[in-house]
């Protein structure tokens, strides 16, 4: 590492890790329980699992996505850390939140709204806590030698991520005021700003691994993020079009989110390009292979299972079954999971000093975590299409249906016990690092 | 070929131009959303979030897809059938999935009734318009417990 503050994000990616372990939990909870093997009803019904399962998600991304911002500012912007203490203050306020709201959950202590369950005085501290987050990044900015576009474009994605957490606490009688908003939120979280905190990690990783001239992969950064918002702004409209909205929403959202795969297309042909360009090729074989494998499969998972399913014909039918479920695992993982993932393979050598950059435990890992997603994004598949004829063209009753479909969730479990190998494999690794160490900076 | 500086200006300009309009758009079709909502409705509403019903069920499509769709509830399983479910002191178990006991008052199942019964009465555009019949699967299951 460069700057002895860049140890900050060992300590935001240990969270993740810990998150994401509960996270595999909690979603095999919900597994079985699909399968009538709900043994833990009484104290973890479902509807907590879910909760469970999605704030982890979010919350393993989100740290992550920090862990990536403590990391890479600093070496962008040439000095120091503003204020590191107050950057370890604010992980533990964060965790803190984190256990409160997952705690709480266990209690019926939620909102009840997807995504946004986290209680409403929960909600005023993340708010401060990410103020925090974020006031940090700007004095490292604002103090440094150099402003990159790539810096620029990371720290708007977390900021815009903060501005748009606030449509989410307003509250409204009406279901549809209310779904309308949260979409704000949803929608144009994972399909907006966080592709600018995607792109920002990626253009870095692009430009360490490679060895092509920033300017390029800047330029380029600008062409991705533009068709993101472009196309991924309007296509919120396709969450409106059943929640009782005007009508407008199915030309819009259909259009534009026809439109949406481009901009991970573009992000895909980015990415292997500048790969094929450079001259420079990284000793970190892993890290390539989770950047690279990033940037190819958001392209699957958001971008062509998303078009699966979100033009309005289509939509009618797969609407809140099981194929947004397949859409919504494939799309997480590509996009944010692997390009958090990226980072870290690329960063914890650097910050530990212990070089294993390509070893047969991690290559092991990429390949069991990637396979076990493809079998259960094939299991939601293959279960989501046969809900989807059952249910919504012969209109068999929902309950007959699921039990119609049970073989699918065995497969899912298949599935998702070969990701969790490949998890544990890689907090194997994320261990053995061991912890960072003022020894690994560079002279 | 395109510059770093044009590329800036097409994101620059995209974005204004597309969130210009999604804001022009929100304005418009929220001018025709109802926001006097009744006391009732409201209220079931509010007992909705509070038991994250959304955590197994979906609601206009949107929800964690474990247990039935309930924009059109009333009409498929009558009123009576849902007081039943929502006052039941015992775990709810159709179909082997496991419902949790709200045990709730009268009164509050009646204003999850109306929440219910306000949004089957909203235009969405022919979402959940299916007549639901039993599988013919289930009911050789249904005949092989019977025998």
């Amino acid at each position: 590492m460069k700057y002895k503050t860049q140890k900050v994000a060992y300590w935001f990616w240990a969270l993740s890790m810990l998150l994401w372990t509960i996270q595999l939990t909690y979603g095999f909870i919900m597994g079985f329980a699909r399968l009538g093997y709900d043994g833990l009803h009484q104290w973890i019904p479902f509807n907590t699992a879910h909760t469970v399962h999605l704030n982890t998600l979010v919350v393993w991304l989100l740290a992550g996505f920090m862990g990536a911002a403590y990391y890479i500012i600093p070496e962008e912007a040439e000095t120091e850390l503003w204020k590191p203490k107050l950057a370890y203050l604010q992980l533990i306020a964060l965790t803190l939140v984190g256990v409160a709201a997952l705690a709480g959950y266990h209690f019926n202590i939620w909102e009840g709204r997807k995504f946004l369950e986290i209680p409403r005085e929960l909600d005023y501290l993340v708010a401060i806590d990410v103020i925090l987050f974020l006031v940090i990044l700007l004095m490292t900015i604002l103090k440094g030698k150099k402003k990159s576009t790539t810096v620029w474009v990371l720290f708007g994605g977390l900021a815009g991520a903060a501005v748009l957490y606030l449509p989410g606490m307003i509250t409204f009688d009406s279901q549809v005021l209310d779904s309308f908003f949260r979409w704000w939120v949803v929608h144009l979280w994972v399909e907006g700003v966080w592709e600018l905190i995607m792109g920002g990690i990626l253009a870095f990783l692009l430009i360490k691994l490679t060895g092509v001239d920033r300017e390029v992969i800047e330029k380029w950064l600008y062409v991705v993020i533009g068709l993101t918002f472009l196309s991924g702004i309007l296509g919120t409209g396709h969450h409106y079009y059943y929640i009782g909205v005007n009508k407008i929403w199915l030309i819009v959202g259909g259009i534009f989110s026809a439109l949406e795969p481009l901009a991970f297309l573009a992000m895909t042909l980015w990415a292997l390009n500048m790969y094929r360009k450079g001259q420079k090729k990284h000793p970190n074989t892993l890290a390539i292979y989770w950047t690279l494998g990033a940037a190819i499969v958001s392209f699957l998972g958001a971008g062509v299972l998303g078009l699966a399913h979100t033009l309005p014909q289509t939509n009618l039918y797969t609407h809140g079954t099981l194929v947004t479920a397949m859409h919504g695992h494939l799309a997480f993982w590509g996009a944010y999971a692997m390009i958090v993932l990226a980072i870290m393979t690329y960063a914890m050598p650097n910050l530990t000093g212990r070089k294993l950059y390509d070893h047969a435990r991690g290559r092991m890992a990429f390949w069991l975590s990637n396979v076990g997603i493809f079998i259960m994004v094939s299991a939601f598949a293959a279960a989501g299409v046969a809900q989807v004829y059952l249910e919504r063209v012969l209109g068999y009753d929902f309950g007959d249906v699921q039990n119609e479909i049970k073989p699918h969730f065995w497969v899912l479990i298949t599935g998702a016990t070969i990701l969790s190998t490949g998890a544990i494999l890689l907090i194997i690794d994320f261990i053995k690092y061991g912890l960072p160490t003022d020894e690994a900076l560079e002279s | 070929m395109l510059s770093k500086q044009q590329a800036k200006i097409f994101f620059l300009v995209g974005t204004f131009v597309t969130f210009a309009i999604f804001i022009g758009l929100t304005i418009y079709s929220l001018g025709q959303v109802q926001t006097k909502i009744p006391a009732d409705v409201a209220h079931g509403k509010h007992l909705w979030e509070k038991n994250n019903c959304m955590g197994c069920h979906t609601i206009m499509g949107e929800g964690a897809y474990y247990a039935p769709e309930l924009t059109n509830v009333i009409e498929r399983r009558g009123e009576g059938y849902v007081r039943a479910v929502l006052m039941s002191e015992s775990p709810w178990q159709p179909r082997g999935r496991k419902m949790v006991a709200y045990h709730m008052s009268e009164s509050d199942a009646n204003d999850m009734i109306a929440f219910f019964k306000w949004i089957s009465n909203l235009d969405l555009n022919g979402f959940e318009k299916v007549d639901r019949k039993v599988s013919p699967l289930a009911i050789d299951h249904m005949k092989d417990n019977v025998e």
